[in-house]
């Protein structure tokens, strides 16, 4: 039987050569993330604004999604986001935090079933107050910082300084561009795509380990290589193990979005992204950056003194 | 050496064949466990027996969940009203008089008392009031619960400590946690969940509930029940209340309480027998009766206040004295709204009002189709992997899927066995694990090609494959167990449940990629004795 190969044996490709694309394309993109998310801001979700969401089926499979705005908008509750989603008549309704705290959130619910409970189910019914609301913005800000800081420490308890540097560099580049994911495509950005964000950290940080752990390994083996030809070889050599585990990762995750319905699609397509972003940035972002921040700087001004000693 | 220690491999097989055994119950349906369960023997001691289930999340199985927060604004309240009780009180014993009554400052009352003999008289007394919250038996000195200010011009304050709040708010979700329940039961409402969260928040959990609706106006009210007299005309001691049957419109009550919820022993609904109107029956314990009988008497021909939340909810007129210990409490309700109140009273008055700041819940319908999407794509993300695993590394590729699907189900035997909750996200969660437990396979089959490549024999590759790459796995694994644990703590509901799916994934990972693969890889060698690498 004949087995696949998704990268060719002994490959000497020069990966170094991609940072003069893919550096200026990083920095454009997180410059665009910036200016968008001060400009037209992330498009959160009820767990950080609160507000009452609703999911709801016609029980005869045809809903009149411009009756029930109709209807919905005539409650008095201010605008209301109305939405035909999945198949079979599913509708949601989305209603702000109404004034009055805590308590004046129960009459939306309250009016929707008394208005809607004949011809719909109601498949899904939340709501968040003001107050928990704030805490999960807390939590999920705490959370993604919280993360960045556990990989530091871990970094700088594994690595060479230089080597932490430029992963914690590229971990943070793929955080910016997931959140450039929510930005553009105006996907909704709850407390799960909190969880996705810190997967994709755990993610970004293991491609990069697996290539930065090849890359110490040659450095001792190969002392005077030049840092660049030392980092092409180390991708070189874990490259076709990058792919596999990119493919198997990716392939799970297009199963989730193909069939894992809707209400964890949006999940599974912002870590499908992700593993493609992390992927990316392993190979084009933190491995070349290491050509700036010098490798083994110095060890290298070691090497550099003695040849200049010899010289003279 | 490929070989292993007879002891490590025994060892290894025994911590899979239970994982895999304590997976079994979460397989069943629950008809199926419950036959299961009593075909065992009883010869059998229960321990040996693999009875538990993963728990399915709300989201999964469909229910309500809605959290509760003590509202400290009215418990401070309620501790700013007992306090005047109780300076009244002391100024009434010790016959002093303040200049300008008993005024409610933030968080505490302030009187003035300009005689410094007064006050010398006044001050032990009050002290006593500002007893210390802790537990003094204990040896808990405790902080005190109020401080007493006293300046020289007279004017005397008490005032709540924020020890004391917490400690009372402490106390009130504890008590609460209580009412909650018993006022659940009453509804004979299956299997709800109550527990505190944080320090003043209580969590309602009840699987299958579609429409909270009841639950929320059972656990919104307060039940705090007193039975008054309407107030006379010309009475000064007076508090202007909503009465229901007239519409909402303020009446004057006294405010003096002759009776009240606590004074009760039983409630129930029942109807008139004359009107057929929805009432509840009610009975008195002796000193709720004496009271109660005693009023009656002397208040003949007067209204009776019967007041709920501070709200007059019924309001009849006193025939007869009422002796006997049991009354009625009738007015224009309908059936459902006697019910919950018999429950409110027979359950007891919550410390404090409870405030909904969060309701999720989720229908039947959608918990089914979301378990059935994860189930599909699951098996989807399965055979995707193990197609593609098998088309790059051939038999090795085999040896990595029979640890791919030993890995998924010792997950679910961990969390079979630790009755964790398994929701949405964590399905989603056991799906990526399916796509990441292979990277640790790849990460060693790539590393003994190349061993193999530089020149080694088949033995000596495979083996320095596993040693080279074990340090990798180890990082690559411990950098996704850092965003899992944070995640963990991080979270709450459904996001826990994909951060536990998680973590034990990442724990497996090392007993199935690397020991059992190592083991299938040294049986499969010692079979086949090839002489090249089959990928």
């Amino acid at each position: 039987m004949r087995l696949i190969r998704l990268w060719p044996e002994n490959s000497h490709f020069d990966f170094m050569r991609f940072r003069r694309f893919s550096f200026p394309l990083s920095a454009l993109i997180s410059i665009a993330t910036a200016i968008m998310l001060m400009t037209v801001g992330l498009n959160f979700g009820i767990d950080f604004t609160g507000g009452t969401l609703m999911e709801i089926q016609a029980k005869s499979g045809q809903a009149n999604v411009a009756q029930i705005r109709q209807t919905a908008e005539g409650f008095g509750f201010g605008e209301v986001e109305v939405q035909e989603f999945g198949a079979a008549g599913e509708v949601s309704l989305r209603f702000a935090t109404q004034p009055g705290g805590e308590a004046g959130q129960a009459a939306v619910v309250q009016k929707a079933r008394d208005t809607f409970s004949n011809e719909y189910d109601f498949r899904r019914v939340e709501t968040v107050g003001p107050r928990v609301s704030g805490e999960l913005v807390q939590s999920g800000t705490i959370g993604i910082v919280l993360s960045v800081l556990a990989v530091l420490f871990y970094l700088w308890f594994r690595f060479e300084r230089e080597l932490a540097v430029a992963s914690i560099i590229g971990t943070l580049h793929d955080i910016v561009l997931t959140i450039g994911f929510f930005v553009i495509t105006r996907h909704e950005f709850n407390m799960t795509s909190i969880a996705a964000i810190l997967t994709i950290v755990g993610y970004s940080l293991n491609e990069t380990v697996v290539v930065f752990d090849r890359t110490r390994e040659l450095m001792r083996r190969y002392k005077t290589m030049p840092t660049e030809e030392l980092l092409n070889l180390s991708i070189n050599h874990t490259m076709s193990r990058t792919i596999m585990t990119a493919a198997t990762t990716a392939l799970s995750l297009l199963a989730l979005v193909l069939f894992g319905g809707q209400a964890i699609q949006g999940f599974a397509q912002v870590m499908l992204y992700g593993v493609v972003i992390c992927t990316y940035s392993a190979i084009c972002i933190s491995s070349p950056m290491l050509i700036y921040i010098g490798l083994r700087s110095s060890e290298s001004v070691k090497v550099s003194e003695g040849k200049a000693a010899a010289a003279e | 050496m490929l070989r292993f220690s007879k002891s490590k491999t025994i060892a290894t097989m025994a911590i899979i064949i239970i994982g895999l055994l304590l997976a079994v119950p979460s397989a069943m349906s629950p008809e199926q466990r419950k036959a299961y369960l009593a075909s065992v023997p009883s010869w059998v001691p229960s321990w040996l027996v693999p009875s538990r289930a993963i728990v399915l999340g709300l989201d999964l199985q469909g229910g309500s969940h809605v959290l509760l927060q003590v509202d400290e604004a009215d418990l401070v309240r309620g501790q700013i009203t007992l306090m005047r009780d109780d300076v009244r009180r002391v100024l009434r014993d010790t016959r002093v008089a303040s200049q300008n009554g008993i005024q409610t400052i933030q968080r505490g009352v302030q009187i003035r008392v300009p005689n410094a003999a007064d006050r010398e008289r006044l001050m032990p007394r009050l002290r006593e009031l500002a007893q210390p919250t802790g537990n003094a038996v204990l040896g808990q000195t405790g902080n005190a619960s109020m401080v007493i200010n006293e300046t020289p011009d007279g004017a005397i304050s008490l005032t709540l400590t924020d020890a004391g709040i917490n400690e009372r708010v402490r106390r009130a979700v504890d008590q609460s946690i209580e009412v909650v329940r018993r006022r659940i039961d009453a509804t004979g409402t299956t299997e709800p969940s109550i527990q505190r969260q944080g320090a003043d928040r209580v969590l309602v959990q009840v699987p299958g509930l579609q429409d909270p609706q009841q639950l929320k106006a059972l656990l919104g009210e307060t039940g705090n029940l007193e039975f008054r007299l309407l107030a006379q005309a010309g009475a000064t001691d007076v508090d202007m209340l909503p009465m229901q049957e007239a519409g909402d419109q303020r009446v004057p009550v006294e405010r003096r309480v002759i009776a009240e919820g606590g004074d009760l022993t039983d409630a129930q609904a029942a109807f008139d027998p004359q009107t057929h109107q929805p009432i509840v029956n009610f009975r008195f314990n002796i000193r709720g009766a004496q009271r109660f009988g005693q009023a009656t008497t002397e208040n003949l021909g007067r209204q009776l206040a019967i007041v709920l939340d501070n709200r007059v909810i019924s309001a009849p007129t006193i025939q007869s004295p009422i002796t006997g210990g049991s009354g009625q409490i009738s007015g224009s309700f309908t059936v459902e709204q006697v019910n919950n109140l018999a429950v409110l009273l027979r359950s007891g008055a919550l410390p404090a009002k409870l405030t909904i700041v969060e309701e999720r819940t989720v229908g039947p319908g959608l918990g089914r189709d979301s378990i059935e999407a994860g189930k599909m794509a699951t098996y989807v993300a399965g055979i995707f992997v193990i197609i593609f695993m098998f088309a790059t590394y051939g038999v090795f590729g085999l040896i990595a899927n029979i640890a791919l699907l030993v890995h998924v189900g010792l997950i679910f035997g961990l969390m079979s066995v630790l009755e964790a909750t398994l929701t949405l996200p964590g399905i989603a969660g056991i799906v990526l694990t399916i796509g990441t437990a292979v990277d640790s396979n790849v990460l060693i089959y790539e590393r003994i090609r190349e061993e193999v490549k530089a020149g080694r024999s088949i033995v000596s590759g495979v083996q320095a494959g596993f040693d080279r790459a074990f340090a990798t796995i180890v990082d690559s694994n411990s950098t996704m167990a850092i965003a899992a644990v944070i995640l963990f703590f991080l979270g709450s509901g459904p996001v826990r449940g994909f951060a536990v799916v998680f973590i034990l994934g990442i724990l497996t990972t090392v007993i199935t990629a690397v020991t059992l693969t190592r083991m299938m890889i040294a049986l499969w060698y010692q079979w086949t004795r090839p002489k090249v690498l089959p990928f």
